[in-house]
């Protein structure tokens, strides 16, 4: 379709310019606020050019980080790498194995595992928080990346994620490998994981970020200021009684905390638009 | 190497449908035996059972003289091309080739030796490195069969490899395949619904029609005498022409037989005649329809009682639309039938 119309052209990308200035606008001065010193900053009259103190701000918060968080930030930026890549990797193993399971084999009650996986979507961690801050502290993981990371892996959307996928895939490739002597888990090893290579990077990306911006469920479980993450430590940061916060600090905290999730996005990005320019079955 | 015999086999699903209804079948070895008949006939049941895809409810398939009936398909020794290839996607042709091979544990240089032997017989051998999707529909084809061939199985099984392709394609892979099976002679089954392709590729032709076989024989010996109705109307192109003899008995002949129920004659044996010959069928057609091809042309005519009827004549002469013609056809060339299709009646 031939489509010549300046006016439109012209109308369509000023409100997609008026809705990207939206969204970046807080963080370019969030970018901002990270430069300047603490009396710039609180003065009520927020600048909008880049000041002179990013480097001390950032050498501040990398090394020793502020006097509400202990911790300096690149200890919280390890433990949020830890706990989101675990939560991100976890759920990818364990649901392409539930799918693969729920697909490909006939076992009694296949039907209803399934369901009750689906059903598991209902429940989100904030509801079972209890029981599973139960569970996790009789298991004496309080504290560590494990209880951080292992109740929040279970994922009925990566599963059925998965399962969508894999009912794409044709029967005819099953039934070859069967006939070229490929057992379930060659098959599952050769031919399925080669070709959900780019719903594994979707999937990656989606939990990752999930991981990452995780609050409630690291606040409650975590006690020593080692073990906590970056959402957690920015919170700190801005919680105080007699002084006055840092904001300065926190921004620069805050744009060090966007970067890995940024990362992800734009090596992963690469993969699965490649996949899905590729996608052929 | 090796002979194919099915007996009794029959397959009901678990929903109680009943797929195959009794099949017995011997193919011997390096044969190639085609099935053929209309969708839901049971012929791709039929061949997945042979390949180990679908369980066989009762009778037994023996290759090579070994009930392979509660046998993975791996073990059984066959290779199996489907209708839409069934390549891997994501592995180049060499590894689409070799992976049976190497999930056998043959050796790598051994693998290579066959991979390069197939690629060099199916002329893919500048292919190798390329994946499936960068390939034209009649280089994946070639691919498939590659990836059969280097298995050097006791069973080639075929599922309506050439139904993808376009005509001309179709034609010049009906003959690879045909040339490629006389080279290795390698026992064949090959399912198909297009009784052109069954006709020039079988040995033994199998007409299905229900889960049950309606004819096993040479495709000329079907052509020639087909045991059924069904089976005359299925084998030839353009397709038999059947009546029911009681709505037109006055163009039969005298004499038939008192059990004639169906009566058929195929367009090629219609002759447009002046005049009625005692002892002939003739009909008195109006015209509906022409086709010309060149070198022949088809008319399509109808009479009270006939419905359509198609006389197939040699050249361009064809008479004018909605003209009366007279078609006859000699006694020795009726295709002669009980009421109920089921049983042939010899003149």
């Amino acid at each position: 379709m031939v489509e010549h119309r300046p006016w439109t052209t012209f109308i369509a990308y000023a409100i997609l310019t008026f809705g990207i200035a939206i969204v970046v606008f807080p963080v370019y001065l969030a970018l901002i606020a990270s430069t300047h010193d603490a009396a710039t900053v609180m003065n009520g009259n927020m600048p909008l050019v880049p000041g002179g103190h990013m480097v001390e701000n950032y050498m501040r918060v990398i090394t020793s980080g502020t006097s509400q968080s202990g911790e300096p930030v690149g200890r919280m930026l390890v433990n949020s790498l830890v706990s989101a890549a675990g939560i991100a990797i976890g759920k990818i193993l364990i649901s392409i194995l539930s799918a693969y399971a729920v697909v490909y084999f006939r076992f009694p009650f296949r039907k209803t595992a399934f369901w009750i996986i689906f059903i598991t979507l209902m429940l989100p961690v904030e509801v079972r928080i209890y029981p599973t801050y139960k569970v996790v502290s009789d298991l004496r993981l309080l504290d560590t990346y494990t209880g951080m990371v292992l109740p929040l892996i279970a994922s009925a959307t990566g599963t059925l994620l998965f399962r969508q996928f894999f009912m794409t895939i044709p029967d005819e490739l099953l039934e070859a490998s069967k006939i070229d002597g490929a057992g379930p888990w060659q098959f599952f090893k050769d031919t399925l994981l080669p070709l959900s290579v780019t719903t594994i990077a979707a999937l990656f990306v989606i939990q990752f970020i999930y991981g990452w911006n995780q609050y409630l469920w690291p606040l409650l479980i975590t006690t020593k200021d080692s073990m906590q993450t970056i959402v957690i430590g920015i919170k700190k940061m801005l919680t105080t009684t007699d002084t006055t916060a840092e904001w300065q600090l926190a921004m620069a905290t805050a744009v060090l905390a966007m970067l890995p999730p940024v990362a992800v996005v734009i090596f992963m990005q690469r993969l699965f638009v490649r996949g899905l320019v590729e996608t052929e079955k | 190497m090796a002979n194919l015999v099915l007996t009794e086999v029959c397959k009901t699903y678990p929903g109680g449908v009943e797929a195959i209804k009794g099949i017995n079948l011997s193919v011997g070895d390096g044969q190639f035996c085609v099935l053929v008949g209309p969708s839901g006939c049971g012929k791709s049941t039929l061949l997945r059972m042979i390949a180990g895809l679908e369980t066989t409810t009762s009778g037994s398939i023996q290759i090579g003289g070994q009930t392979v009936n509660d046998i993975e398909p791996a073990k059984r020794d066959i290779a199996m091309v489907f209708q839409n290839y069934a390549l891997y996607p994501h592995m180049s042709v060499y590894n689409n080739m070799a992976y049976g091979l190497r999930n056998r544990g043959m050796a790598a240089d051994q693998i290579k030796t066959r991979v390069n032997d197939a690629a060099q017989i199916l002329e893919i051998g500048a292919l190798l490195d390329r994946k499936p999707r960068q390939l034209s529909g009649g280089q994946r084809q070639r691919v498939a069969m590659g990836r059969a061939i280097v298995r050097q199985p006791k069973v080639f099984l075929f599922d309506e490899p050439l139904s993808n392709l376009d005509a001309k394609l179709r034609i010049a892979m009906r003959i690879e395949i045909r040339k490629l099976q006389r080279r290795l002679k390698t026992t064949s089954v090959y399912v198909t619904h297009d009784q052109l392709e069954a006709m020039t590729l079988a040995d033994i032709l199998v007409v299905m029609n229900g889960g049950l076989v309606e004819q096993i024989g040479k495709p000329i010996d079907l052509y020639r005498r087909p045991l059924t109705s069904f089976v005359a109307s299925f084998i030839g192109a353009p397709p038999m022409n059947l009546f029911q003899i009681g709505r037109i008995w006055r163009a039969m002949p005298k004499g038939l037989p008192g059990n004639v129920g169906i009566v058929g004659v195929r367009p090629e044996d219609l002759a447009l005649t002046a005049n009625r010959t005692e002892g002939d069928l003739s009909l008195e057609l109006t015209v509906d329809a022409i086709e010309q091809i060149g070198a022949e042309t088809f008319i399509y005519g109808s009479a009270t009682g006939t419905g359509e009827v198609m006389v197939r004549v040699p050249g361009e002469e064809a008479p004018a639309l909605g003209s009366t013609i007279r078609a006859s056809a000699p006694r020795s060339k009726l295709h002669l039938f009980t009421a109920d299709g089921r049983i042939r009646i010899e003149l």
